[in-house]
C-alpha cells in the first residue's frame, strides 16, 4: 500500500509511531520484571517521599501560622489622658475601616483586673493610689489583610492614629515560627536536592546494568542499522518510567505520612486552640512531583546511555 | 555493487590485516571469500559493513564511498546490506518472528506491514510455521535460516556472510548456499567468508582469494590464477 500524506507528515507520524512503541515496549518490559522495577521505584520513592513530606509539613504549618498571625489583635494603647468614651469613640471610627474585622475596647478597671489575676501582683497593686494602666483597643485586622507586610502597615498606620500612644502586634511568637518554618523549608529543599542526585544515580545504575543486560541486543541493533536514537530509546523511556512510577508511589507514601501525622498534630494544635487539618500534595504540587520523577528518571538514563553506549557502538 | 581500490587496513596493535586490495563485485554477482584463518576475510567484510575503516583506500558500496560517509549515515547504510553471521547472532528471549522482524522495527515501518515483510522472508527460507519458535528451540540450520531471513527481510543490495556454514554439516551447508542463489537472482550481490573449499567448488561461483591481507587469486580475473603457492587443502582431497 502506497503512504499517503506529504512526506513530513508521515516522518512524524513514524516518529510519534517509533516514541509510542518504545514506551509501551519498556513498559512492559518493567512490568514482566516486577521485582527488580519494584525495588528500583521503592528506592526513587523514598527518596522523594522524604523532602515531599518535609515541604508539605511545612507548607500546612505556614498555613497555621497565617491563621494565627491572622487571628492575633493589635493592642493599641490609647494615651492617659483618653477615657474610656473618647476609646468608645476611637473604636467606632476604625470599625468603620475595611481593613479592621473587629475592635475590642478593654476598659481601665477591665486591664487593671486582668493585670491582677495573671500577674500575680494582686497585693502590690492594691498599694498603688490610683488605676495606671491606660485604655487599651484591641483591634482584629480583617480577613483580607493576611501578609506580614500588610499587618506591618496597618500597626503603623494605627500607632500614628491621635490618642494613641503606642501600638504593638501580639503575634511575635508567630513570627519566630514561620521564620523557623523557613528555615525548615530551605532545609527540605537542599534535603531535596541531595535525594534527587540520588534518584538520578540510581537510575543510572539500573540502567547501566540494563545495558549490560542487553549488550547482545545493542550490537545486534547496531549492525542492521537502527540509528543511536533508536537505540537509546527504550534506555530512556525506562529512565522516565522508573521516576515516573517512584514519582506516582511517593505521592501515595507523601498522603499515607499526612494521614499518619493527622492525629498527633491535631493534639499539639489543640493546644494552642486551633484545628489542623493536615492537607496532602494538591493537583499542582502532585504534578510536579510526577514530571519532576520523570525528569530525574531521564537525566540518570541519559547520562548512563550517554557513557556505556558508545562502547557498544564501534565506528 | 561493492567496489575495492587500493584498500589497506592496519590495526595499531596487529599490523597490517589487509593490504592494498582491490575488487569490484557487480550487483547480482554471488562471490566466495576464502583464505586461512586470520587471512582477512572478516576484516574485508566489516569494511562493507561499516564495522570498521579503512587505513587507505576507497570502499565503495553503491554510488557511496564508505570512507567519507559520516557515522550520522551509518545506519541507513547497513540497513542496505544484510549481515548473515556463522553464530547466528539471534535474540534468544525474543520469537523467530521478532527475530527477522528487527531491521524493520529499526526503520519504523508500520506493523502490518512488518508483518507481510517477515512472514515473506520466513517462507522464502522455509520456516514460516515457526514463527513463534524461540530461536534456542531451533536446530542449528534452522537458526541459520532465520539468520538468514533477518538479512534478507529489509531488501538489502548487498549480503554479507561470515562462515554461514562454518556449524553445519555438508547437506545443510548445501541447502544454505542454495537458499543464497535465490537472492541473487533478485539482483542482490553476495559475498560469502567460508573455509569450505568443498563447497565452494561444488557450487562454482567467483571465488576470492586472501592470504595474510592480500587478494592472492581472484577466479573472475585468470591473471591472478597463476599457480603460486597452495592456500588450502580440501578436506577431501582426490588423489593426485
Amino acid at each position: 500500500m502506497k503512504p499517503r500524506g506529504p512526506r513530513w507528515l508521515r516522518r512524524l507520524a513514524t516518529w510519534a509511531a517509533d516514541h509510542r512503541r518504545a514506551a509501551t515496549d519498556t513498559l512492559d518490559r518493567l512490568i514482566r520484571a516486577p521485582l527488580a522495577t519494584l525495588m528500583t521505584v521503592a528506592a526513587i520513592a523514598i527518596a522523594l517521599a522524604l523532602p515531599a513530606t518535609l515541604l508539605v509539613i511545612t507548607d500546612n504549618l505556614e498555613g497555621l501560622a497565617g491563621d494565627w498571625r491572622r487571628g492575633a489583635a493589635l493592642s493599641l494603647f490609647l494615651a492617659p489622658n483618653i477615657d474610656e468614651a473618647a476609646g468608645e469613640q476611637l473604636a467606632a471610627a476604625l470599625r468603620t475601616r475595611i481593613d479592621i474585622g473587629r475592635v475590642d475596647v478593654i476598659s481601665r478597671e477591665q486591664g487593671l483586673a486582668e493585670f491582677r489575676q495573671y500577674s500575680g501582683l494582686a497585693g502590690a497593686l492594691s498599694q498603688l493610689p490610683g488605676n495606671p494602666l491606660p485604655v487599651v483597643l484591641a483591634v482584629y485586622p480583617a480577613a483580607q489583610v493576611t501578609g506580614g507586610d500588610d499587618v506591618n502597615a496597618l500597626l503603623e498606620g494605627l500607632a500614628a492614629l491621635p490618642g494613641v500612644d503606642f501600638a504593638q502586634a501580639d503575634a511575635q511568637w508567630v513570627k519566630r515560627l514561620q521564620a523557623i518554618l523557613s528555615l525548615l523549608r530551605e532545609g527540605a529543599l537542599l534535603l531535596g536536592a541531595m535525594l534527587a542526585l540520588g534518584v538520578v544515580l540510581v537510575v543510572g545504575n539500573t540502567i547501566r546494568l540494563e545495558i549490560e543486560n542487553r549488550r547482545d541486543e545493542i550490537q545486534i541493533m547496531d549492525l542492521v542499522g537502527a540509528t543511536g536514537a533508536f537505540i537509546r530509546r527504550p534506555f530512556l523511556y525506562a529512565g522516565a518510567w522508573y521516576g515516573l512510577l517512584g514519582a506516582i508511589l511517593s505521592w501515595g507514601l507523601v498522603d499515607a505520612a499526612m494521614a499518619l501525622l493527622q492525629a498527633p498534630v491535631g493534639r499539639v494544635a489543640a493546644l494552642y486552640d486551633a484545628q489542623l487539618r493536615l492537607a496532602g500534595l494538591d493537583l499542582h504540587q502532585s504534578l510536579s512531583l510526577m514530571g519532576l520523577g520523570a525528569l530525574l528518571g531521564v537525566v540518570g538514563s541519559g547520562i548512563a546511555v550517554g557513557r556505556h553506549l558508545h562502547r557498544l557502538q564501534p565506528v | 555493487m561493492i567496489e575495492f581500490e587500493h584498500v589497506s587496513k592496519r590495526y595499531p596493535e596487529r599490523g597490517d590485516a589487509l593490504k592494498d586490495l582491490s575488487f569490484r563485485l557487480a550487483p547480482g554477482e554471488m562471490a566466495f571469500l576464502t583464505g586461512h584463518s586470520g587471512a582477512g576475510k572478516s576484516t574485508l567484510l566489516k569494511l562493507i559493513g561499516l564495522l570498521e575503516r579503512p587505513t587507505r583506500g576507497s570502499v565503495r558500496v553503491g554510488d557511496e564511498d564508505l570512507a567519507r560517509l559520516p557515522r550520522r549515515r551509518i545506519p541507513a547504510h547497513r540497513r542496505r546490506i544484510g549481515m548473515v553471521f556463522q553464530d547466528h547472532r539471534l535474540l534468544g528471549e525474543r520469537t523467530v518472528f521478532d527475530n527477522v522482524a528487527l531491521p524493520l522495527v529499526t526503520t519504523g515501518m508500520p506493523r502490518n506491514e512488518t508483518a507481510k515483510r517477515v512472514r515473506a522472508a520466513l517462507d522464502q527460507v522455509g520456516l514460516l510455521k515457526l514463527e513463534r519458535a524461540l530461536p534456542l528451540t531451533l536446530s542449528s540450520g534452522e537458526q541459520q535460516r532465520v539468520g538468514i531471513a533477518r538479512a534478507v527481510v529489509g531488501r538489502p543490495e548487498v549480503i554479507l556472510a561470515d562462515e554461514p556454514t562454518g556449524n553445519l554439516d555438508p547437506d545443510l551447508s548445501r541447502e544454505i548456499f542454495r537458499l543464497f542463489e535465490r537472492f541473487v537472482e533478485v539482483g542482490v550481490s553476495l559475498l560469502i567468508a567460508t573455509h569450505d573449499l568443498e563447497l565452494i567448488q561444488a557450487m562454482g561461483h567467483r571465488t576470492l582469494v586472501l592470504k595474510q591481507g592480500r587478494l592472492i587469486a581472484d577466479s573472475a580475473d585468470p591473471e591472478t590464477l597463476k599457480p603460486r603457492q597452495p592456500v588450502h587443502q580440501p578436506r577431501h582431497a582426490p588423489p593426485a
